[in-house]
């Protein structure tokens, strides 16, 4: 106390405190009333049900809360409110933040311990809030030698374009930030950017463990990406659009996975490889790399990544929800919670997943991609085109010519394609023998680079 | 003369082409050692080991010690395996001081080592899990590895640093209900262990990535003085509990296992096997074991051995653990030579990795049965 306040004095404490609240109430009656009503004279005042909203509505709202309705929900139709709160970054982030909790806590259950546990006294709910809070108080250190603007705007990219993602995928009829026709395209071009974030991440560090880290990342994603795109086309053969509404609300009878196994099963390892989940965790194998191209990141940029990934985590698993399982759509509850029922769904797939595979190496992630991925995919697309050529029926009308498909049609294909997946994961499996063979080749290889 | 390039093009020389890596001492992957590698692309064509950053000079301590005060500080390079590293010295300085250890603490004894053999192993494996990134064969070991250090717990008064052997048997008996608890936690431990082949073992991703990888042939395995489970791996059958059977491991009944492969996947299913092993070599010690009696012989203070010298070796987690006692006729050692599996194995390791692939690195590294402390004495 003492050393805080040497001459403290309650007379002292009092002065101060009125001689603040005068001044205070002399700048107010001075200056910032006059300048509200001078602004007040030039703006003009928004109309909502006819009704004019003068400053004195809005100081009549905050009495009687019930007067302030139609205010909420015009502001809920504008674009602002989705951008920033409901389909947009807010939601995303609050799920983001969920998700990286069920992650912790059910990666923990399989694990046979317990996972955050004090923090927040329910269950360790708190823990993520209190991490972000060591994140931010942390120092944040930078190579003498890094290339320093690249070296900060790396984070910023990569969660700026894991927030991109988010305006593209539809929540419920209706709530989707950017319903854009050519919406699958745009999924694509987002996807595109992590190779190249991730590489300058890396190549800025200056470090040699970063570097091959990046290097890996690099060879990995785009060798995915190609699958990953092929795998979708498909869908757009047989519903003829792009734009993910649409792609949803064709499947209102049946979802896409059962007519196509393959693209589905494809799409959902791509997204594995593409998140760098395990086993596909090659870039940031921290036995080897000490973290890959996050290892010359601390504090709060790394905790930027950390939440970018997250968040790239809970979109995919939106968006495979909605292209291959109905999205929104299900019978007796709301749409956003079936959305989010299938979100964690998928959501916990990846955590078991984690939880069950050990990871892979490099040259067997590329010949998997190569070898097994893009033959499957373009027997998904084959086969589909073919079904639509042969069970199809060619309509003409105004927006061109289209082939139909009735109900009957598509239970053919359905099972077709079914027996058609089964057929070509064994045999495609058997072909390029991704076991003992592949390896023995691997090592005979080394032999003679020993040699040399 | 040659030709002269356009400035800035040069010819690629073989040094442009590699890289040095230096993975440790702060890395996640090395261990108190370093492990200096160079790369060519994704191939390791120069590997070094640099152990000795954790060297504390145990042979020097035990020189200015007596016999009894040896005890504490000689467990600490493997502070999970002290039962068997204890062992060596226990048996030597018996044979120095002329003493034989009652039938009860010999059976008492080797419990206590398998046991310990199991918490190191444990431990191993589950540092062998997070290496190839499964993270639940990380927290599944270490958190079964529990239960056996209570079981020693409540056997030696401590949960890892035991001191328990001392020579002329062991320094306590054990409580009164512990044959109960331990065949119980034993043959929960051996349950869980199946489970352990069900997600890591059988797991058909492990397999690619281990199997045919930094193989050790039969010869070299031999000539290179690889010793545990490194050699039983590549085929070898050399165990020293059947080869030169010490305290009462002939009376029991267990095997060895072998695996002809001499591969990381080999390499690090023989500790498992081990592990199995050793569960039945408890239960068959628990049955066999004379239910009361002495358990320690009563020693004059400070003892002084006669003008000669002894060599003694255990099976311990990793191989092959001697320790070669000379004494004049004084109550400490005048030396104390102290042989480690770790050592033996390390020396394997440059020959495994160079032409390997860098991802191949942590299962090479870490089945080859290591830990540094130990090797670093």
């Amino acid at each position: 106390m003492s050393v805080i306040a040497p001459k403290f004095r309650l007379g002292y404490l009092i002065k101060g405190i009125t001689d603040n609240i005068f001044w205070i109430i002399i700048l107010v009656t001075l200056i910032a009333i006059p300048v509200v009503q001078i602004v007040l004279i030039y703006i003009d005042f928004p109309i909502i049900d006819g009704e004019i909203w003068n400053p004195f509505r809005v100081l009549d709202a905050m009495t009687h809360p019930e007067r302030a309705l139609p205010l909420v929900k015009s502001f809920m139709q504008t674009d602002l409110f989705k951008v920033v709160a409901f389909p947009g970054f807010g939601f995303a982030a609050l799920i983001a933040a969920a998700v990286i909790f069920v992650e912790r806590k059910m990666l923990a259950k399989l694990q046979l311990r317990v996972g955050p546990f004090y923090c927040g006294k329910v269950e360790g709910i708190l823990q993520l809030m209190g991490d972000g809070l060591k994140l931010i108080s942390k120092e944040i250190i930078i190579p003498a030698k890094a290339d320093k603007p690249l070296f900060w705007a790396a984070p910023v990219l990569f969660a700026a374009t894991a927030a991109a993602f988010v305006a593209l995928i539809p929540v419920a009829p209706g709530w989707v930030v950017a319903d854009i026709d050519l919406g699958l395209l745009a999924v694509f071009a987002v996807i595109g950017f992590f190779p190249i974030i991730t590489i300058v991440s890396a190549w800025s560090a200056n470090s040699k463990f970063p570097f091959i880290g990046g290097i890996r990342a690099l060879f990995q994603m785009v060798s995915f990406e190609i699958p990953l795109i092929l795998s979708l086309l498909g869908i757009v053969m047989l519903t003829g659009t792009l734009n993910l509404s649409e792609i949803v609300e064709s499947q209102a009878s049946f979802p896409w996975i059962i007519f196509m196994p393959i693209g589905a099963i494809v799409f959902f390892i791509c997204i594995l490889a593409e998140l760098e989940r395990i086993p596909f965790d090659l870039p940031e194998a921290e036995t080897e790399l000490t973290g890959g191209f996050h290892t010359e990141y601390s504090g709060m940029k790394f905790g930027v990544f950390q939440a970018a990934e997250f968040g790239a985590v809970l979109i995919t698993s939106a968006l495979i929800s909605t292209l291959f399982l109905k999205g929104w759509e299900g019978p007796f509850l709301p749409s956003h919670v079936w959305f989010l029922l299938k979100l964690f769904f998928f959501a916990f797939i990846f955590i078991w997943i984690r939880a069950t595979l050990p990871r892979l190496r490099i040259d067997q992630i590329m010949a998997y991609a190569w070898k097994f991925l893009l033959p499957l995919s373009l027997i998904n697309i084959f086969v589909v085109a073919a079904e639509i050529l042969l069970l199809g029926e060619q309509i003409t009308d105004s927006s061109g010519v289209r082939m139909d498909l009735t109900a009957g049609d598509m239970w053919i294909m359905a099972g077709i394609n079914v027996v058609v997946a089964i057929v070509a994961v064994i045999g495609l499996s058997k072909i390029t023998g991704m076991d003992a063979k592949e390896s023995t080749k691997v090592a005979s290889a080394t032999r003679i680079i020993e040699g040399t | 003369m040659s030709q002269k390039l356009p400035p800035g093009l040069q010819l690629e020389k073989v040094d442009d082409r590699i890289m040095t890596l230096n993975v440790g001492p702060q890395h996640p992957g090395s261990g108190h050692m370093r492990i200096i590698l160079k790369v060519d692309g994704d191939y390791i064509v120069h590997c070094d080991p640099d152990p000795g950053y954790v060297h504390r000079g145990e042979e020097k301590m035990a020189e200015y010690r007596n016999y009894i005060t040896n005890i504490p500080h000689l467990e600490r390079p493997v502070i999970h395996d002290s039962c068997n590293i204890l062992y060596p010295y226990c048996l030597g300085v018996e044979e120095l001081l002329g003493l034989e250890v009652p039938e009860r603490a010999k059976y008492i004894r080797v419990i206590a080592a398998e046991l310990n053999r199991c918490v190191y192993t444990q431990y191993w494996l589950g540092i062998y899990g997070i290496f190839l990134g499964h993270s639940t064969m990380f927290m599944w070991p270490v958190g079964d590895r529990e239960l056996l250090i209570d079981l020693l717990d409540k056997m030696t008064g401590a949960r890892v640093t035991h001191a328990y052997f001392v020579p002329g048997g062991i320094r306590n008996d054990v409580p009164a209900n512990f044959e109960d608890v331990c065949l119980r936690q034993v043959n929960y431990f051996e349950k869980r262990l199946k489970e352990y082949a069900d997600v890591f073992y059988d797991n058909p991703i492990l397999i690619s990535r281990t199997k045919d990888t930094g193989i050790l042939s039969r010869e070299d395995a031999i000539k290179l003085g690889t010793t545990g489970s490194v050699l039983r791996a590549s085929g070898v059958d050399f165990d020293i509990r059947k080869k030169e059977p010490y305290d009462v491991y002939e009376e029991l009944d267990f095997q060895t296992h072998v695996l002809k492969e001499g591969d990381s996947y080999a390499r690090s299913k023989i500790p498992w096997l081990d592990m199995l092993e050793s569960c039945r070599i408890i239960r068959d010690a628990l049955q066999k074991m004379p239910k009361s009696g002495s358990v320690r012989i009563k020693l004059k203070p400070n003892p002084k051995g006669g003008d000669t010298e002894v060599y003694r070796r255990v099976e311990s987690g990793r191989g092959s653990l001697g320790m070669h006692i000379v004494s004049q006729n004084k109550p400490q050692p005048y030396r104390l030579k102290i042989s480690v599996g770790s050592f033996r194995n390390l020396i394997a390791m440059p020959h495994l990795l160079t032409g390997e692939k860098l991802g191949n690195l942590p299962p090479v590294y870490w089945s080859l049965n290591y830990w540094p402390v130990e090797a670093d004495r």
